[in-house]
């Protein structure tokens, strides 16, 4: 088989998996290897189930990950962990954002948000489980749950070859460069 | 320099090297990004979007014909729009080059339907190119525009969602300055009068084995021989990528980059040395017809699913039976759709027409569409750009013929009403329809993702244009009654389809609250919250289906980090269990 390897981001439409992704790639070509990301817009989006897959390596042919070859899944929401399970390879980690977003037919009263989903993903995974919402607002700044979910995807990967605290700041409006760095520590310290 | 960059971005600086001088568009996914990156490189290029797909053609076909490059570009079913004047585009031929791009969608991730624009190529006689990834998306553009010049024809431009929305490296080159063409008059060439039209007929049949011929050594077209291979596999697009991925050395390719016409010639050579010849290509069986038909012994679409997307796991699993190991785990999840923003000023009308009985809301395409999911569930259809006003007065006219009651009510976003609205909107007025146009206008192309239209008053190239207000449109065409009404103010909202159901005269509704997501509007400081000591766990406020709304422990909850105070919720507790916190 290939070198190649594969990252796929999932979450809830607004979540800033994109801007993990953004990082996550000039990293990657600053590196020195062929990358290849695939993303979806429009209608998928407005708070439906998104996902962002990155492949790396030294070359890359296909844009998009298959079922059961994800290195790495991250996911910025629970349940979309496990509606995303399959495409993880079966000794793949996942990285669970330990937050609920209650979709459209729970929100309406039809459905139950489902019950013991980190519990189901340990029974079958390598799991790591991170409260990224709570990190963040202590850090004073919900919206740096994303870079704590990357800190978190840099350790479970050892890309420690890459200094990622120089591409977090070339991407990063400088205002809000040092709190996204202490979030990029705090994912990476758990 | 190399830069990681989507199919879109590329093709928006393959035009730029390829020395563009004038592009329009209508936006649609997954087209948009095209013209939004050509904007990049204004000083250099002109660029507009147009109403709609057959204006944006017209324009960048009027600019081809007076001597300077020009590109249109639009999503699949946008062709259909522009359809009109490509047909006979392809009879005229062009002076300075000319590309039509089209972004067809696979698996229909922003769409109504998946139709394959291949066909458009054969159907209207004319070559087709297709990149495979972002930095075919920018090289392959020059040699569109070589072709279009050289053979006297426009070209058509395909690409697919994975590849307009996928990253790849791109290594980028010079703009070539194209100076413009002379512009003369030649009623013979450019006015398709009938027995100018007879003369072209011929010319571009000519023209067709001019370009077969052309194909077979294009430089778009690769034969890749790997060592002691008995497969050999036809493939183009983005399914080159994936048969890559799944057989790498251990299969030839022959990648195609021009696609119409095949290069025939070439194809049976190829085959010819191979015990297995498989076509891998995404949708239709638009090249294995055709090799097929040339006598060429090969396998497809017996293998191969002819609909939805393909990807490296059906390929492995059509052709080699192999599928990869996967891991379940024991857990249900609930399915997530699309859903309206909270706030979305959509949300009050459809909640208003969600309570209507005996009425009937047909529907169009845009953010409003989701207006027909539940709880709302209040669309009763939704065909294509502009069909929620005309089906609504065909429907109308059909509930009058049979004696029928039902209210019907059309409905179209403000960019939809300049794309194709108001020509059903004259429809309804000029033949006495029974039903109410409604326009749902928050001042911006919502969808995909806030482009300028001609009610926004900028134009894509950011100068301040003249603001068309659909209002005044209505009443300019014959609507005695045009009302303009706060969606998100149920009480008037409700008094206004009451009344305009009620109306002998034509009568026009135009809905003005701006979309939330639109950037510099005034920030949202006050928000809703309910006090779960007064909630009586009625759930009337989950039926308005609002994501910041949900049931939680026991009362209803709303999420503040999402509520952004538009009252909707508020308005629909009977128990003043919703309260407004904030400011």
């Amino acid at each position: 088989m290939s070198d190649v390897k594969n990252i796929l981001l999932v979450g809830v439409g607004g979540q800033g998996t994109i801007l993990v992704s953004r990082i996550l790639t000039a990293g990657l070509i600053k590196a020195g290897y062929d990358v290849k990301m695939s993303e979806v817009h429009g209608m998928a989006q407005r708070g439906g189930s998104v996902t962002t897959q990155v492949r790396y390596g030294k070359k890359v042919y296909s844009p998009i990950i298959g079922r059961g070859q994800a290195d790495i899944l991250v996911s910025f929401e629970k349940m979309e962990a496990v509606r995303w399970i399959e495409y993880l390879k079966p000794d793949g980690v996942v990285v669970v954002n330990n937050y609920e977003i209650p979709s459209m037919p729970i929100a309406s009263g039809k459905e139950e948000y489902p019950q013991g989903l980190i519990e189901a993903l340990q029974a079958s995974f390598k799991t790591v489980v991170i409260d990224a919402g709570k990190i963040a607002e202590e850090l004073g700044n919900i919206k740096t749950q994303n870079i704590v979910l990357l800190g978190a995807l840099v350790k479970a990967l050892k890309m420690d070859e890459i200094d990622w605290e120089e591409i977090i700041r070339e991407t990063i409006n400088p205002k809000l460069v040092d709190i996204n760095i202490k979030a990029y520590n705090k994912g990476k310290e758990l | 320099m190399k830069q990681l960059m989507s199919g879109n971005e590329a093709i928006a600086r393959g035009a730029y090297e390829a020395g563009v001088k004038v592009a329009a568009a209508y936006p649609g996914t997954p087209s948009t990004e095209i013209l939004e990156n050509i904007v990049e490189y204004k000083d250099d290029i002109y660029c507009e979007w147009a109403p709609n797909e057959k204006v944006a053609t017209e324009v960048a076909i009027g600019a081809s014909i007076a001597g300077v490059r020009s590109i249109s570009a639009m999503k699949h079913v946008g062709l259909n729009v522009a359809a009109d004047p490509i047909f006979t585009y392809a009879y005229l031929g062009v002076n300075a080059g000319y590309v039509l791009i089209t972004a067809d969608d696979p698996s229909m991730h922003s769409s109504q339907n998946e139709q394959d624009n291949r066909y458009y190529a054969k159907f209207a006689k004319i070559p087709m190119v297709e990149p495979s990834d972002s930095q075919e998306s920018k090289d392959f553009m020059a040699e569109a525009f070589k072709i279009s010049e050289q053979f006297d024809t426009p070209v058509l431009y395909r690409v697919t969602t994975r590849i307009c929305h996928s990253k790849s490296m791109v290594e980028f080159g010079e703009r070539i300055e194209v100076e413009p063409r002379k512009y003369e008059r030649n009623a013979a060439k450019y006015v398709a009068a009938p027995a100018n039209a007879k003369i072209a007929r011929m010319k571009v049949e000519e023209r067709m084995k001019s370009l077969e011929e052309y194909a077979c050594s294009s430089p778009l077209n690769k034969v890749e021989y790997n060592k002691d291979t008995k497969i050999g596999i036809i493939t183009a697009g983005i399914s080159y990528q994936y048969v890559k991925e799944v057989f790498g050395d251990n299969a030839s390719y022959l990648k195609l980059g021009f696609t119409f016409p095949l290069p025939m010639k070439l194809i049976k050579e190829f085959a010819s040395k191979f015990e297995t010849v498989y076509v891998v290509e995404e949708l239709d069986p638009f090249m294995e017809e055709q090799i097929k038909a040339a006598g060429v012994k090969c396998i497809g679409k017996e293998l191969i699913p002819p609909m939805y997307e393909l990807n490296p796991d059906i390929v492995a699993k059509a052709l080699l039976n192999k599928e990869n190991e996967t891991k379940k785990v024991d857990a249900k999840v609930v399915g997530r759709p699309p859903v309206l923003c909270p706030g979305c000023p959509h949300r009050g009308f459809f909640y208003t027409m969600s309570k209507k009985k005996n009425t009937v809301v047909t529907g169009d395409i845009g953010c409003y569409t989701l207006g027909g999911s539940p709880p709302l569930g209040a669309i009763d259809t939704c065909i294509c750009m502009g069909a929620g006003f005309s089906a609504g007065m065909g429907m109308a006219k059909a509930f009058e013929v049979s004696g029928r009651d039902n209210k019907v009510f059309g409905v179209v976003g403000d960019s939809t009403f300049f794309h194709s609205g108001i020509t059903g909107a004259i429809d309804i007025v000029y033949n006495k329809g029974k039903m109410v146009p409604v326009v749902l206008d928050n001042r911006i192309t919502g969808m995909t993702g806030h482009q300028e239209n001609p009610g926004t008053g900028k134009t894509l190239m950011g100068e301040d244009a003249i603001q068309i207000d659909p209002v005044e449109v209505l009443k300019a065409i014959g609507y005695k009654t045009v009302k303009t009404v706060d969606p998100c103010d149920l009480k008037a909202m409700d008094e206004v389809v009451t009344e305009a159901a009620n109306s002998e005269e034509p009568y026009a509704i135009v809905t003005k609250r701006p979309c939330v997501l639109i950037k510099g509007l005034p920030p949202f400081k006050t928000k809703c919250k309910v006090d779960r000591d007064k909630c009586k766990k009625c759930k009337m406020c989950l039926k308005v289906g609002c994501p910041a709304v949900f049931f939680k422990d026991g009362a209803s909850y709303i999420e503040q980090s999402m509520c952004v105070g538009c009252e909707v919720c508020m308005q629909v507790c009977k128990f003043d269990a919703i309260e407004k916190v904030g400011e």
